[in-house]
Order: C-alpha cells, then sequence, then structure tokens
C-alpha cells in the first residue's frame, strides 16, 4: 500500500509540468497545478495509510 | 552543455559580508544538532552527538567529490532538453573534485561555500528523526547519498539556474521559484527524509503499544534543546542574510529588513506555541515551544528575504499554532516517531514558508511558481529518497537490533556512555 500512494506522487508532479506546458493562461495553469498537488496529497495519504497498516500487524517496531 | 545566465557581480563590500554570514551560519548546525541530543534519551547521547559529527563530515566529502559537480553553479554550463519550445536545465556540469577552485570567481566560491553549509544542514535533518535506533554506518550512507546525489540535482534546479529557477523566465511565472536560504533544499528535502527513514527503520521498540496510547518518550535534557534553539538563530541570519544576497542578489540596503523578519518570525512563532501550548496542557511546554521556535525559523528561510514585517510575524504565528498541533498528530494519529520532531520543524515548516513567500511576494504570478516547486519536491524527491534508503537498508541496515536499542546507543555503538557518572533510569517499557 505504501508502494502505491508513492507511485502516486511522481503522477502529481508530471501533472505539474503538463500543467505548465498546456496551459499559458494563469487560471487554469493555476488549478491543474492544485490537482497535481491534490494527486500528491492523496499519494501520501495512501502511503501513510500503509505505514499505519505495518504498525498495527508489528506493534512496536513498525515499518 | 549549455552556458547558464550568469549572475549580477558582487560588489567587494557584498563579498566581504557574505563571507563573514557564512562564517556564521554553521552555527544553525550546531544548534540543530544540539536540540536533536537533547530530545534523544541520555543512553544514546554520545552516539547522536558524534552521529552528527561524522554525518557532517561526510556530507562534505561526499559533496565535494561527486554532488558539486551535480549541483554546478549560476555561471556555469547545464544539460538542457527542450520541451515545448522551452529549454529544461537538468543537470549542472561543474568542475570535477572541485578542480580550478582556486581560481574560480568568488562569487562561485562563495556559493559553492554556502551549498556545503547546506548539504551539511540537509543531512544531520533525518539523523535526529532516528535518535534511538539509527546506526552510524546509516547515517552515513543518508548523508552519503543525500550529500551526492539528492541534495545537488536539487540545488541545481532551485539556485544555479535550473529550471525552476527559470520558470519566471520560460513560463512567466514571477521571478521562477525562490527559496532564499534553503527552506526547499535544505528543509523540506530534509524533511521528507526524515519521513522516509521512519518508514524504512520503524518506531523506537515499546513507542506504539498494542493496546492503549503512544508511550511518552521526553528527551533527556531541555536545556541542550533551548540553548541549540538560541545557537540557532545567530546561524539562521547568517544563511538567511547569505542566501538573500547570494541567490537573489538582494542588496545590501534590504539585508536588515531581511534580518528583522528572520527575528519576527521565530519571536511569532515562539509566542504561538507557548500560547498553544498553554492553553492545550495548562503550562507551557518546553520542547514544543523549542520545535515552533525551529519552525519560524524554517519558515523565515524561505520567506525573511520577500514579505515584509508584518506578513513576517504573521508566517511566524501560523508556524506556532500548528508546530504543537501536528507534532501530536504525527504521534498519536499517524504513528509516525519523530523523537526531534524533524518532520513538523522542517517539512512542514518549510511548506508554510515556501507558500507565505508564494502569497506575499510582490509579483502577482509568484504564487504559481512556489507551488510548481513544492509539488516537483513532494511528488518526485520524497519517493526516491525512499526508494533510495530502501536500497541501502538491505546492505547497511538502519536499524540496531533489539538488544542494542535496549542497552542504549551509545554502549551498544561506542562502548562508553555520554554520563558515566549518572545512574541511567530502567526503561518501564522494556519490563
Amino acid at each position: 500500500m505504501k508502494f502505491a500512494g508513492l507511485i502516486v506522487m511522481p503522477a502529481g508532479f508530471f501533472l505539474s509540468i503538463a500543467a505548465l506546458v498546456l496551459f499559458p493562461a494563469a487560471a487554469p495553469r493555476t488549478a491543474f497545478i492544485l490537482c497535481a498537488l491534490a494527486v500528491e496529497v492523496v499519494g501520501l495519504i495512501v502511503a501513510v495509510r500503509g505505514h499505519m497498516e505495518n504498525r498495527e500487524s508489528d506493534p512496536g517496531d513498525s515499518r | 552543455m549549455t552556458p547558464v545566465n550568469p549572475a549580477p557581480a558582487l560588489n567587494d563590500s557584498a563579498i566581504v559580508l557574505d563571507l563573514l554570514l557564512l562564517i556564521l551560519a554553521p552555527l544553525a548546525i550546531a544548534g540543530v544538532a544540539l536540540v536533536n541530543v537533547g530530545l534523544g534519551r541520555s543512553r544514546s547521547a554520545a552516539q547522536a552527538l558524534l552521529g552528527n559529527m561524522v554525518i557532517i563530515a561526510t556530507a562534505f566529502i561526499g559533496f565535494s567529490l561527486i554532488g558539486a559537480t551535480i549541483a554546478g553553479n549560476i555561471g556555469g554550463t547545464g544539460h538542457i532538453f527542450h520541451l515545448a519550445g522551452k529549454p529544461w536545465n537538468w543537470l549542472g556540469e561543474g568542475p570535477l573534485f572541485l578542480k580550478g577552485l582556486a581560481n574560480a570567481p568568488i562569487q562561485s566560491q562563495l556559493e559553492l561555500l554556502f551549498e556545503f553549509l547546506a548539504v551539511a544542514m540537509a543531512a544531520i535533518i533525518p539523523w535526529g528523526t532516528g535518535a534511538d535506533r539509527l546506526r552510524l554506518s546509516a547515517g552515513c550512507a543518508i548523508a552519503a547519498v543525500l550529500s551526492a546525489i539528492v541534495f545537488p540535482i536539487l540545488a541545481h534546479w532551485v539556485w544555479a539556474g535550473g529550471w525552476l529557477a527559470q520558470l519566471g523566465v520560460n513560463f512567466g511565472t514571477g521571478a521562477g521559484f525562490l527559496d532564499p536560504a534553503g527552506a526547499a533544499t535544505i528543509h523540506l528535502l530534509g524533511g521528507l527524509s526524515a519521513l522516509a527513514v521512519v518508514w524504512v527503520a520503524g518506531s523506537r521498540r515499546g513507542k506504539f503499544p498494542k493496546e492503549g496510547f503512544a508511550t511518552a518518550m521526553p528527551g533527556h535534557n531541555a536545556v541542550y534543546i533551548l540553548f541549540g534553539c538560541l545557537v540557532a538563530l545567530v546561524g539562521w541570519l547568517g544563511f538567511n542574510l547569505a542566501g538573500a544576497s547570494l541567490w537573489l542578489h538582494a542588496p545590501l540596503t534590504s539585508l536588515p529588513v531581511t534580518a528583522l523578519n528572520t527575528l519576527l518570525t521565530a519571536a511569532g512563532a515562539l509566542a504561538a506555541t507557548y500560547a498553544v501550548t498553554r492553553f492545550r496542557f495548562g503550562k507551557p511546554d518546553a520542547s514544543l515551544c523549542a520545535n515552533g521556535w525551529l519552525t519560524g525559523l524554517v519558515a523565515s528561510s524561505a520567506s525573511a528575504a520577500i514579505v515584509s514585517p508584518i506578513p513576517a510575524l504573521l508566517v511566524g504565528i501560523a508556524a506556532g499554532i500548528i508546530t504543537p498541533l501536528l507534532v501530536e498528530v504525527l504521534e498519536l494519529a499517524v504513528a509516525v516517531d519523530d523523537p526531534s520532531g524533524a518532520i513538523t520543524v522542517h517539512a512542514a515548516g518549510a511548506l508554510l514558508g515556501l507558500i507565505a513567500a508564494g502569497l506575499f511576494a510582490p509579483q502577482p504570478s509568484q504564487f504559481l511558481a512556489q507551488l510548481v516547486g513544492i509539488a516537483t519536491i513532494l511528488g518526485l524527491f520524497l519517493p526516491l529518497v525512499y526508494l533510495l534508503f530502501l536500497a541501502i537498508n538491505r546492505f547497511i541496515p538502519f536499524r540496531v537490533d533489539t538488544d542494542g536499542e535496549r542497552i542504549g546507543m551509545d554502549l551498544h555503538e561506542l562502548g562508553g556512555g555520554a554520563y558515566p557518572e549518572f545512574v541511567i533510569h530502567r526503561d518501564d517499557s522494556y519490563r
């Protein structure tokens, strides 16, 4: 689960690059970059959840 | 390879001042090292401080042998590819092994000195998070990877004319990604590396019992922690002022305001954390106040040279409010064992400062450049660092064995304690 989240995060980075290249106007570019950041945050949350699941199965020594 | 746009030349007085400021900057590293030691346990204190020193040494060597070549400098050359009709400078090309440094322009030498100090600071941040369980050899391996590969790439992108620095020229987003004193390159990278260390090494044994709340494992020396904060303030002034001069090319006349903003941000953060902990616990919490102070300083790394005094104070207050709350959330809700609070202090503080720099900057589109920089570091560097740490952990295990953790890192790794004349308390969590 942690890896799933970490795979999603670079997708957010590439979305932010796509926003720079595809949208010259400020409003759509800002909206697209905010969406890219939202994707990264979702990936981070999934990765953190993966860390918590490991802890529940192995308390005191979560990895 | 294409020459990168040269930086405006510094005058003689700016050169002397920058050199003096960079001589002060190691105090920030010393302060953070003291805080790291104080927030750990007494039975690991000597190993923690020695670890900080060997990590700094490893970072210097790694950066000089490989990192400086990748980081390049503003007036040097860089590897560029073209996409959508725009140049993307993605990798620097400095001289190998610092060849010809003595004959390089003084400005390039000062920039390199700044990067040397910055990489040392970035490398010790995850060490504090891995306190009481991370082996010395693992700390050195982390420092080697960060200083030779990860930090130099980011430093080139942000400081040495890389694509993030050129966002303003190529895409009309403000003045490009602004990070005058290393909020992104040092603190956000260091804070995310700290999170990766927790994910790889796990929590301290007994920290999260099967039932009930997390076990409180308070730091062993509040004096180290609080004195470290005061020492760090001096170093931070050095970093923030030298960074403003070197990377933003700020005139000498603007530097006193940058110094004032640094002080205001730290003061606002401490006052806010003091108030929040006083309200929540009935008494102010010394270690959380120290963390709040440092979070304010980290936020000032991004914003002090860009914003005016009142916004600087507001940034500090925001930093001081989020610090105790986030420390609690990370420990109690997310099961992240971070003894030094590095993830909150360095990662969250840096994010706050970078966003504030975008919001309060004079250029209207600066906010967008800051968001792209944050998206880059969060989306690209956290997964990269985690995968690199996982790979290192296969060959150099991060975590000490159970017995080592029980007797303490000092006895296990050094053969002697930091306080041999004192009786070390038995830890209830091992009963």
